[in-house]
């Protein structure tokens, strides 16, 4: 068994064992409002780094398509307006799709 | 603590967005009621037809991150694998992510696990909901993600929100998992770019983030963690930027609460 298959299979047993321990541990554990707080802020700063790293970082030399920013920043656009997701994701995509065949 | 107390603190980040494409597969002119509050769905009807859109939406996501896995070089079966078994999408393009970047395994594996971590907390008004107990503990956990928990705590009454969990949790998996096995054959066969698919997971990622920046708490870790990333970029080895965001979280979420809106009564 390669390192990737081992990377893949602990990383996938762990995410499961974090789910598995937020419906098995005492409620009082998890409610504290300073984990609360960590816990609801954690995902936002690193949803923001999968952003930013996907949009400017190319193995460590910065990097910028406006093509996908275009994307992106259609499905900022739809986000403003209060549209769901799905939308978010297919207006994304047609943006970059469209830019990108036209340039 | 109680079951409204516990959502008034944390979960309608989360929820917010999926009640938007619920309602949006419904009828679009409750959108606006979506937008104010939770909107509650009475008839079961409802309910699987606000789970059947998320299911396609997410289908379409899966294909992306198929093609995303394969062409960062990963197996079809260890893409699939993700899928069926790490069942939680950011934390999946994150890993995939670092690999392809070349970064270390040990870096891939922290983003996916300091990601995973929300669902830990998604646990808390998902067993107040769903009861588990014994063996289905281990069944209901894997299924507990952004969707499902946002579909059951919108429901008015605890019948109707397992029968959302349900129905969100299963259309969800197997259509997340069936969309990366099609991305995942086809991926090396496609140009990902030419399909605009480069901006699909940013894009996904925003929608996630995106109620969070309408507190500004929120606005002042995502601003934080985007000026870090961006300044470790040309200086840390891949992965290791994304780890470091999780550091802002931290220090943000240490120092004491003092909005008035802010239910921890401390």
């Amino acid at each position: 068994m390669n390192t990737v298959w081992a990377t893949v299979l602990v990383a996938s047993l762990g995410c499961y064992g974090l789910k598995l321990a937020g419906v098995s541990l005492p409620e009082s554990v998890l409610s504290h409002p300073r984990v609360q707080r960590i816990a609801g802020l954690l995902p936002v700063a690193m949803l923001t780094a999968l952003v930013v790293t996907d949009l400017f970082d190319a193995n460590g030399r910065y990097t910028a398509d406006w093509r996908t920013l275009a994307g992106v920043g259609a499905g900022a656009i739809a986000l403003r307006f209060g549209r769901s997701p799905a939308v978010v994701f297919l207006l994304a995509i047609a943006t970059t799709a469209v830019t990108r065949a036209v340039t | 603590m109680d079951l409204h107390a516990i959502l008034a603190i944390e979960l309608p980040t989360f929820p917010r967005n999926v009640l938007l494409v619920s309602t949006a597969t419904t009828s679009p002119s409750r959108t606006g009621a979506a937008a104010i509050g939770p909107a509650p769905f009475a008839a079961r009807a409802a309910i699987t037809r606000a789970a059947a859109g998320i299911g396609l939406y997410a289908g379409a996501f899966g294909v992306t991150f198929g093609a995303v896995a394969a062409r960062s070089g990963l197996s079809v079966a260890q893409a699939v694998a993700l899928s069926a078994v790490m069942y939680t999408g950011a934390s999946q393009f994150a890993l995939v992510g670092v690999l392809a970047a070349g970064g270390s395994h040990l870096a891939g594996l922290s983003a996916a696990l300091l990601l995973g971590l929300r669902n830990a907390f998604y646990g808390i008004p998902v067993t107040h909901i769903l009861r588990p107990r014994g063996l289905r503990r281990m069944w209901t956990a894997h299924f507990v993600v952004d969707e499902s928990t946002a579909m059951a705590v919108a429901q008015p009454a605890p019948r109707a929100g397992r029968y959302a969990f349900w129905a969100t949790g299963l259309t969800l998996y197997a259509l997340w998992t069936l969309g990366t096995l099609a991305g995942a054959l086809i991926g090396s066969g496609i140009d990902t770019s030419a399909l605009g698919l480069d901006a699909a997971a940013p894009a996904i990622f925003l929608a996630l983030l995106w109620p969070q920046l309408s507190q500004e708490r929120g606005r002042a870790v995502a601003l934080g963690a985007a000026v870090v990333v961006l300044g470790l970029i040309p200086l840390a080895p891949a992965g290791l930027p994304v780890i470091a965001a999780a550091a802002v979280a931290i220090l943000a979420g240490l120092l004491p609460a003092r909005r008035r809106h802010e239910t921890e009564g401390q």
